[in-house]
């Protein structure tokens, strides 16, 4: 086969997609006006995929530390942090992120998925295993591939099936980092984190937790799942992103492991990609401190999410298990996902849409996340478009 | 016989549900090409074999696996490993 030529297929399948449907891939958002609104296509819609959970993308704190970050210290650092050497922000954000989370170390990566390949390349190598929860995101599985390690899936969200596998690896347990999500993207899911805490440690393995979804919506202090769980001592390292609830981009990871430090100087992740810029940094730890003061943003953000996920169980939808921020409505024909989606679009919401084979067992999902900024009237809006298309 | 194939009579049973009718399984059989499957397949593959032979198939061994046989010879490895 010609270098090019396996791109065929590819094409065939987008031309088949795009001959029906707006190019879910490509949609541009023309004017942003506020985190949840935006020109589209020419018309006006309510974002509703934007994971902007605490809406933080607009406010006016975030604003002035960007803005002034860029006049003091300019656009960008042009390099890494081992060549170029760290700004200032990058060690002060660490200090703020581990002070947070109550750890003695932090790193932080220019994106969330730098971050966890970053981490596990560095932790893991040939020798050890990695136990990755079969519903991971991507960037978790590259990670591994990334790490050389060999990488066993266990059953989602099933500490039987975790049980299990550790039980085979016998002595292999203490090279084992068994990795889990708070919550998971695309159904919202909640790991069951103290059975699986209670497995590493009955095993002698080290655990790996994602909050990407969870810092900032889970938790009294927003710490995410392991504070809402009540288990922050029995997680080894704690992986982040600033992309969702921090309303910017980056990623971070958190440990007590002296080790933790030392990763700076063989993760290539780390080594070979230009540091985050100065506004980034600035934003985000604006973010951080209104994410620690404003306790009364994470709840809206679960009023609004209730009132969605219970309106559209009343209509009917079959949705993700629980209640979350990422509200996701099921379709057993991707056919049917995709009519759906571009009628929300007509009708001005913009949902994420999720099709074969990257939604769990093998359907398609519109994926909702929910944001404190939206409105009641908002979400009532978005309800009232699902209604309108339901059984079209 | 030989715990190879032992291993290969487990493994025509398993994989009997993804074979198109009338089509014979050897050792040869391709599991992409002949079988037609695709990574949900594969991965509901794995997950039986792993209960009936009581292991964990690490994700690494699937780029080398194109065969049935090829699959045998991975489980007769993980299996002399336990």
């Amino acid at each position: 086969m010609a270098l090019l030529e396996k791109f065929r297929q590819l094409a065939e399948a987008h031309e088949a997609l795009v001959r029906t449907s707006t190019d879910p891939f490509r949609v541009t958002i023309e004017r942003i006006l506020s985190p949840t609104e935006a020109i589209v296509n020419g018309r006006q819609m309510i974002l509703a995929g934007t994971n902007n959970y605490l809406g933080l993308t607009f406010d006016p704190e975030c604003l002035d530390a960007a803005a002034r970050a860029v006049y003091e210290q300019g656009t960008g650092t042009t390099g890494s942090r081992m060549a170029n050497g760290s700004f200032s922000g990058h060690a002060a954000l660490e200090h703020e992120l581990a002070d947070f989370y109550g750890r003695r170390w932090c790193v932080v990566f220019s994106t969330g998925y730098l971050a966890n390949l970053g981490v596990i390349s560095a932790l893991t190598g040939k020798e050890d295993v990695i136990l990755i929860d079969a519903d991971c995101h991507a960037s978790i599985y590259d990670g591994c591939r990334m790490s050389g390690a060999e990488v066993i899936r266990f059953h989602h969200n099933d500490p039987g099936d975790l049980h299990k596998r550790l039980r085979r690896l016998g002595e292999r347990c203490t090279n084992t980092l068994i990795i889990v999500e708070g919550i998971y993207s695309m159904l919202g899911d909640q790991a069951p984190l103290s059975e699986f805490v209670a497995l590493k440690k009955e095993y002698g393995a080290y655990l790996l937790l994602d909050e990407a979804h969870s810092l900032g919506v889970l938790g009294e202090q927003g710490r995410g799942l392991s504070e809402a769980a009540h288990v922050e001592s029995g997680i080894d390292f704690i992986v982040g992103t600033f992309s969702k609830s921090l309303g910017a981009t980056g990623g971070f990871c958190v440990s007590d492991h002296d080790e933790m430090e030392l990763t700076r100087y063989v993760s290539r992740p780390y080594i070979f990609t230009a540091s985050l810029c100065p506004s980034v940094i600035a934003s985000t730890r604006a973010a951080l401190r209104i994410l620690q003061t404003r306790p009364e943003l994470r709840t809206r953000l679960w009023n609004n999410a209730r009132r969605l996920y219970d309106r559209l169980k009343e209509l009917g939808f079959k949705l993700g298990p629980t209640l979350s921020p990422i509200v996701a409505a099921l379709f057993e024909r991707r056919e049917e996902a995709i009519g759906f989606w571009n009628g929300l679009l007509e009708q001005g919401v913009y949902v994420n849409m999720i099709l074969p084979p990257a939604a769990p067992e093998g359907g398609s999902l519109l994926r909702c996340s929910i944001s404190a900024a939206h409105t009641e009237e908002q979400i009532d809006r978005i309800c009232q478009a699902f209604e309108s298309l339901r059984g079209s | 016989m030989t715990r190879y194939e032992e291993i290969l009579l487990q493994l025509y049973e398993i994989l009997k549900p993804f074979a198109k009718d009338g089509q014979s399984l050897s050792e040869d059989t391709e599991l992409l090409s002949d079988l037609g499957l695709e990574s949900m397949k594969v991965m509901q593959l794995l997950l039986e074999t792993e209960e009936r032979f009581d292991i964990s198939i690490p994700l690494n061994i699937i780029p080398n696996v194109r065969t049935v046989g090829d699959f045998a010879r991975q489980i007769e490895q993980l299996t002399e490993q336990r």
